[in-house]
């Protein structure tokens, strides 16, 4: 079969299995549901593996297919089409999405199983990675906006998927609504490719670009502005970040799944796939680049001091992302989609772990009351430590291949881009320091009291259930996570999906080793093929001499991780009290929170209640009910006349005989 | 010669229609049409329609006045009340009336029409006579001959129906005339309560007819009672129309 | 006697009905009151057909005096179908076709 008719049932087999979950929730038992979801994704990922291997027995040259089942609209000269666009960028990310995603259903089949939701759950998941494969698959820009919002949706139900939880449900909102917020510029920003190309095809746009838009004119500027709105909206960069904290309210799948793995890369996936539009527009991609970098450091300075397990990943999944933006904004393309596929696996498996922990905790998320699960549970030990060194860029693992060429390349590209590599190094650094915190408080140490209960008893901790936010009480039925919990020692499924993710966030990086074998970059290079930047090149001595200082970076990185709170644990606490402002200013997340609340959340608040008040009051209803009352007023007055008298009806008649006959006398002829 | 018996015509016709309009008395207004409509058969001969004005006293001021002559018997009819139930009608019917009197009168003296101010040309003597205007009735204007025969058909056919007695109903208004405190009641719910049950009225006369039944065998008293029957009736129709009024 | 002195007339005996019809109340009155209308067209009519020449005015006013009757005899008919059913002979108070 052809390429983009395996991108079609790619597509085809989540949306299968989320509508059968869907429609079978009563009929079906609780394990077939989980079996179809994972099992709709593991054939689309087999549908994707075959994809690529059609694809690779293609000539470099001839790599790109779009094939439509069919046309929206073709009217006044817009053509829109039901298309996919299959070319090795998409068939990478759907490879990557449906690879992790597989695992993700296999996790959530032993994670969610006490859960009241269960199939709920199964069917939005499916529903999510539909809309992702969608959003990468399609072949022009309106697709695409259907992806991304089918994508925002599935956010926002995964999110607030314990809807009974009002914390959860806010996060959900506030999660959609700066989510639409991005959906606007990206949905202006088609309008104005359509304005000056005339087309929403990706082919007709990419090919016209170049000769339509000169360099830097205000237009593809604007267009990419637009694009950058949308994209830091998904993928969570400064300003539109504030949303990314807050959803990890949702069950630990969703985050891993959804919020490291795979939507927050949908922004970064836009700008590689417009970058033909953002080599003509300069000065945008730099905006992206030097916003990349600064969440980068703003998000890896919030890691260092969150208490909360869940949310320090979160930060940490901004930071990374922040360097997948940086690459592909400043040319770095193969890097930057390679640091996405490795962050997908480690970031995954972190959050993984993070949640078998919890369940451990009884839903307790603060790192302050964890210690000592290394003794309590080995395996989810052994696969978080894995993450976490892919993470920190450790020597030979994944990460530290994917990172450091990004700032390789930056390096490379020379000028004013040195500045990338030198703040990527420290934000790498402190990367190191924040990982490695979570690691040295959460696993060896004395146990704490729930990780003796496993070691002594073999029995989980229970609570009452409660919401680790607030700490309000929760009942078990449905809406609620529910009492029960299940860690990955005594799940084969959550065990068989972390010990993949361990795997391939150890090894992975040797698929793209300088000088070795370049095999990721390689194959998406006839993707980028136009791109001028895409033609700077490290010589393999320079990535090693970066590589090299990456690796020391991490390793002083642990290094100090380790003496602050393994060697001296006493030094957090004085450094905290020396540097108290400080401390306070980074726990409050930079008071990015506070700042839109009182830019943005209290003046359009502000404008409601005018709106309601005095508009709607005064104008809205003094038209509708001013022009009630003066119909009703004519009304009564042509009642009036309808009184029965048969006297006053001859004597309207004669007056209106008179006045008849006085006009006609003095009309003049 | 004509003037004069224009003037005095007119006269006639004007007196005859003030009477109409200001008599109280129903019957002294049929007796004022009865002269307004001589006067006009008058006027009629003075323009040379004598058929007309034949049929004028014929058939108007001798069968249809008659008719009326014969309903007002029967029905009576007091005075009206003195104040105006609907404010301002009176002041303003004459108000409008005169006006669009001028404005008629001014409509036909400045018309351009100049035939107005003449005696009209002069016509055969046949003008007007029966054999002319039969004439005309039977070969050009057959078809409205025929049509209005037909019309009179069925508006005498409509008037029997109109009046005709309901099985239970009085033949006279005067019957229960010795007991007007049970007549009052069923006026007393004014004509709401009248048109809402239509069968009551039947069962309310038949009510009343039962104790008149008893005093069916005294026709002298009856036919006295029909020579009162107008002044009873009128005492009847009195607290009806005080009942009914607002 | 100009034609207009009798078309004038007949304007002054159609406004007197008028006023009539306005200002009485009692429905045998207001009936009378039609006739003097009906009457005044007469006159205009006939008035007409002499200054036309023409008999045709004369035929009208006779069809016109046939309708009269009809209409006299069914308004008349409806007067004792009141009467008969002890309503008030008032034209203010027959006012149940109201609005």
């Amino acid at each position: 079969m052809s390429v983009t008719a395996w991108c079609w049932l790619v597509l085809l087999f989540p949306l299968l299995g989320s509508i059968l979950v869907a429609l079978g929730f009563r009929a079906l038992p609780a394990r077939t549901a989980g079996a179809i979801g994972t099992l709709a994704i593991g054939l689309s990922f087999a549908c994707g593996v075959a994809a690529l291997l059609n694809l690779l027995g293609e000539g470099t040259e001839a790599r790109h297919h779009a094939s439509s089942l069919w046309e929206y609209a073709s009217v006044a000269g817009l053509q829109i089409k039901l298309g996919i666009f299959a070319d090795p960028l998409s068939v990478f990310m759907v490879l990557v999405v449906t690879g992790v995603s597989t695992l993700i259903h296999l996790y959530s089949f032993g994670y969610m199983r006490s859960d009241q939701g269960y199939h709920r759950f199964f069917s939005y998941l499916n529903f999510f990675v539909f809309s992702m494969l969608l959003l990468v698959l399609a072949g022009n820009f309106v697709l695409l906006i259907v992806g991304w919002a089918f994508v925002g949706f599935a956010s926002y139900a995964l999110i607030s998927f314990w809807y009974r939880r009002t914390t959860a449900t806010r996060a959900g909102m506030k999660a959609f609504v700066i989510n639409v917020v991005g959906d606007i510029g990206l949905v202006l920003a088609a309008f104005l490719i359509f304005r000056e190309l005339g087309s929403f095809e990706y082919g007709t746009v990419f090919a016209q670009a170049p000769h339509v838009f000169h360099a830097n004119q205000w237009s593809v500027t604007a267009i990419c502005l637009l694009l950058l709105l949308g994209a830091f909206a998904k993928s969570a960069q400064l300003p539109l970040h504030t949303w990314l904290p807050d959803a990890m309210e949702g069950p630990t799948p969703v985050s891993s799944l959804i919020h490291a793995a795979t939507m927050v890369t949908a922004g970064v996936y836009l700008i590689a796939r417009t970058h033909a539009l953002f080599v003509l527009a300069p000065t945008a991609a730099d905006i992206a680049a030097f916003l990349g970098l600064a969440t980068l450091l703003v998000a890896a300075t919030i890691a260092l001091v969150m208490t909360d397990l869940k949310r320090a990943i979160a930060y940490s999944t901004m930071s990374q992302i922040g360097y997948m933006v940086v690459g592909v904004s400043i040319g770095a393309y193969g890097a930057g989609l390679f640091h996405l596929m490795t962050h997908a696996f480690f970031k995954a498996l972190l959050f993984m772990a993070a949640g078998s922990i919890i369940a451990a905790m009884a839903n307790e998320q603060n790192i302050d009351r964890m210690s000592g699960f290394g003794k309590a549970m080995r395996f989810t030990s052994i696969t978080m430590l894995c993450g976490a060194l892919a993470l920190a860029a450790f020597p030979l693992t994944s990460g530290f291949f994917s990172k450091d060429e990004i700032l390789a390349y930056a390096g490379a590209r020379g000028g004013m881009y040195i500045v990338f590599t030198v703040l990527g190094y420290f934000g790498a650094f402190l990367t190191a320091i924040y990982t490695f915190r979570l690691i040295f408080r959460v696993l060896p140490g004395k146990p704490c009291p729930e990780a003796q209960e496993l070691i002594d008893t073999g029995h989980l901790h229970h609570a009452h259930p409660f919401n680790p936010a607030t700490g309000e009480e929760e009942d078990a039925d449905v809406g609620f996570p529910g009492a029960e919990h299940h860690i990955a020692e005594r799940s084969a499924s959550m065990r068989v999906a972390m010990a993949v993710l361990a795997f391939l966030a150890l090894f992975a990086g040797f698929v793209q080793v300088p000088g070795v074998d370049n095999a990721i970059a390689n194959f998406l290079d006839p993707v980028f093929a136009d791109s001028p930047l895409a033609a700077i090149h490290t010589s393999t001595s320079w990535s090693w001499i970066g590589l090299a200082i990456g690796g020391a970076i991490s390793l002083a990185g642990i290094g100090v991780a380790y003496w602050l709170y393994v060697a001296s644990p006493e030094a957090p606490g004085a450094l905290e009290r020396r540097f108290g402002a400080l401390h306070t200013f980074l726990s409050n997340k930079w008071y990015f929170d506070e700042a839109i609340d009182l830019l943005v959340v209290r003046p359009v608040l502000a404008i409601g209640r005018f709106a309601n008040r005095v508009f709607e009051r005064f104008v809205v209803d003094g038209l509708v009910t001013g022009t009630e009352e003066a119909v009703r007023g004519a009304g009564g007055v042509v009642r009036a006349l309808q009184n029965g008298l048969v006297r006053s009806y001859a004597l309207i008649l004669i007056a209106g005989f008179a006045g008849l006959a006085l006009y006609f006398l003095t009309a003049q002829s | 010669m004509e003037v004069t018996i224009f003037f005095i015509a007119a006269i006639g016709a004007l007196a005859g229609a003030v009477g109409v309009v200001a008599s109280r008395n129903p019957f002294y207004s049929v007796l004022a049409l009865i002269a307004h409509l001589f006067s006009l058969a008058v006027l009629f001969l003075l323009l040379t329609a004598a058929f007309v004005a034949a049929a004028q006293v014929v058939v108007y001021a001798g069968a249809v006045m008659v008719l009326y002559v014969f309903v007002v018997a029967y029905v009576g009819g007091g005075g009206e009340s003195a104040w105006d139930s609907i404010p301002g009608q009176r002041f303003l019917g004459m108000l409008l009336a005169s006006v669009v009197f001028v404005e008629l009168s001014a409509a036909i003296l400045s018309s351009a029409l100049r035939a107005l101010d003449t005696h009209g040309p002069d016509v055969s003597s046949g003008f007007g006579n029966p054999a002319a205007i039969g004439r005309l009735l039977l070969e050009k204007f057959l078809l409205p001959f025929e049509a209005t025969s037909i019309l009179l058909l069925l508006a005498a056919v409509g008037a029997v129906v109109l009046a005709a007695r309901k099985r239970d109903q009085l033949p006279s208004g005067g019957d229960g005339s010795g007991d007007p405190a049970t007549s009052l009641p069923s006026e007393d719910g004014g004509l709401a309560t009248r048109e809402r049950d239509a069968g009551a009225p039947s069962e309310r006369f038949a009510r009343e007819e039962r104790p008149p039944a008893g005093a069916s065998g005294t026709t002298p008293i009856r036919r006295g009672a029909s020579e009162e029957g107008a002044p009873v009736a009128r005492s009847v129709s009195r607290p009806a129309t005080s009942s009914g009024g607002i | 006697m100009d034609i207009a002195w009798y078309i004038v007339l007949s304007a002054l005996l159609f406004c007197t009905g008028a006023a009539g019809i306005l200002i009485r109340r009692s429905p045998m009155v207001i009936l009378l009151c039609l006739e003097l209308m009906l009457n005044a067209a007469n006159l205009a009519l006939v008035a007409f057909s002499r200054m036309v020449g023409n008999q045709q005015g004369q035929v009208f006013a006779l069809v016109v005096m046939v309708i009269a009757a009809c209409e006299v005899v069914v308004g008349l008919g409806l007067i004792v179908a009141i009467f008969r059913r002890r309503l008030p002979l008032d034209v203010d108070d027959l006012r149940e076709l109201r609005g």
